[in-house]
């Protein structure tokens, strides 16, 4: 990778001033993304500001029935909170399905959702759940953040702090990953939440996006077979060496039907 | 630019000069000369470089040096120091846990990790916590029962 300086932030303020004082900074969490991507010089900051130091923002609450995890929580520690487990169990699955165990000791909630990679797992989390993001200077629900391939509405400098995750009444997530990466080819988050059924899909567009006609059907009858006649239409859908459009729409389907069928299984269990 | 960078390695305080980009693999492997800590692939995919830090098993490829300082790191150097070996170490070497025996220190520390969350761990739980650790000689099937027979003697106390 090209050189770069580092520097440590104590606080979300001290990170804000040197990022300002800087060419072209980046933040660094984890640094699982960054620094490959610096590695293979697709990115090449002036500056590192190592964030990883600050220890409010690492924390995992349950606050009445709402998950609140601080930008800076790994995925293994969202995979093992027991309070997680209990309120959205299925975001602790999703958590310890990321990469492997040791991506999941270093990586990130924050980074991975300021990164907003199209096969990156949280964000059909995010959106599924209508989780809201709070940065150092607004907040931003999970619908309006993810705007286009590795796209998001924060602005320059602008650094996620929390966010947030309403309890859903069930839910699930099923993907379809690549062998090496473990990053998702499809993966599909299946909510029924207070203000209706909501799927969400990621790895097969440029952003993670919703489908409509499967919530509605879901709205209907909360059943895998109620999304098993619902194809989604093939355009748009990413195409490369893993999977074509067409492949990745089929598995749309697949892995909904299989998501609603784990949301309901795991509520037959006692209550969570 | 150079910075001094400080840590405690396998027990003993380190320090030493690096870049700012230097990978804490690197620094291990180059400034500290500790080479049992291996590159494989360089790209968080293969498992040769883990390590852990302050008890956590990552891979070294993928860590800065610079962030690692003030940091506790344990290489599979620690494991026995001049000591006889490590359980982990005896087992692998008791059911031919290696090939050509360049992902055997990855696989060691990965698998030392996984036995602190479960210390009797099944094939399954093995196999799948060893998801991040490739081995190109394919020995897993004793890789597999080196873990086991380890778990076994670690929970017997010798």
């Amino acid at each position: 990778m090209y050189a770069f300086r580092y520097r440590r932030a104590a606080s979300v303020a001290e990170a804000r001033r040197l990022f300002e004082d800087c060419e072209d900074a980046r933040y660094l969490a984890g640094g699982h993304t960054l620094l490959p991507t610096m590695k293979l010089r697709l990115a090449a900051p002036s500056d590192l500001i190592d964030i990883a130091g600050i220890a409010d923002l690492r924390q995992i609450r349950v606050e009445e029935g709402t998950v609140v995890a601080g930008a800076l929580a790994r995925h293994n520690q969202v995979a093992h909170s027991r309070e997680v487990q209990g309120a959205i169990p299925a975001l602790a699955e999703l958590a310890g399905r990321i990469g492997d165990f040791q991506v999941r000791n270093r990586g990130t909630i924050g980074g991975s959702v300021a990164n907003a990679d199209p096969a990156a797992d949280y964000p059909a989390a995010l959106l599924a759940l209508g989780a809201t993001i709070t940065t150092d200077r607004r907040r931003i629900a999970a619908g309006d953040f993810f705007t286009d391939l590795f796209e998001t509405a924060l602005d320059e400098g602008e650094i996620v702090t929390r966010i947030a995750f309403p309890r859903p009444r069930r839910a699930a997530y099923m993907k379809f990953p690549n062998p090496a990466s473990r990053y998702a080819i499809v993966g599909v988050f299946v909510a029924q939440t207070a203000q209706g059924a909501r799927v969400a899909v990621t790895g097969a567009g440029p952003a993670v996006f919703r489908v409509g006609e499967m919530e509605a059907a879901l709205d209907a009858d909360f059943a895998p077979e109620a999304v098993a006649g619902i194809a989604i239409p093939e355009d748009g859908l990413a195409s490369d060496l893993h999977a074509t459009p067409d492949y990745r729409a089929h598995l749309v389907t697949v892995m909904a039907k299989r998501a609603v069928a784990r949301a309901i299984a795991r509520t037959a269990a006692p209550a969570a | 630019m150079t910075v001094a960078v400080t840590m405690t390695v396998n027990g003993q305080q380190r320090s030493g000069p690096c870049e700012e980009r230097t990978l804490l693999v690197a620094f291990l492997r180059e400034t500290l000369r500790l080479t049992g800590t291996h590159v494989g692939c360089d790209t968080s995919q293969c498992g040769a470089c883990v390590v852990h830090i302050d008890g956590q098993s990552v891979k070294s490829c993928t860590v800065l040096a610079v962030q690692a300082e003030g940091c506790e790191i344990l290489t599979v150097e620690g494991l026995a120091g001049r000591g006889p070996l490590h359980p982990m170490q005896q087992a692998f070497h008791e059911n031919h846990g290696l090939q050509c025996g360049f992902c055997t220190p990855g696989m060691m520390m990965s698998a030392l990790d996984l036995l602190k969350h479960d210390p009797d761990p099944g094939e399954r739980q093995i196999r799948e916590h060893l998801e991040g650790n490739f081995c190109r000689c394919t020995g897993y099937h004793n890789i597999v029962r080196s873990i086991r027979a380890a778990a076994a003697r670690m929970a017997g106390g010798s």
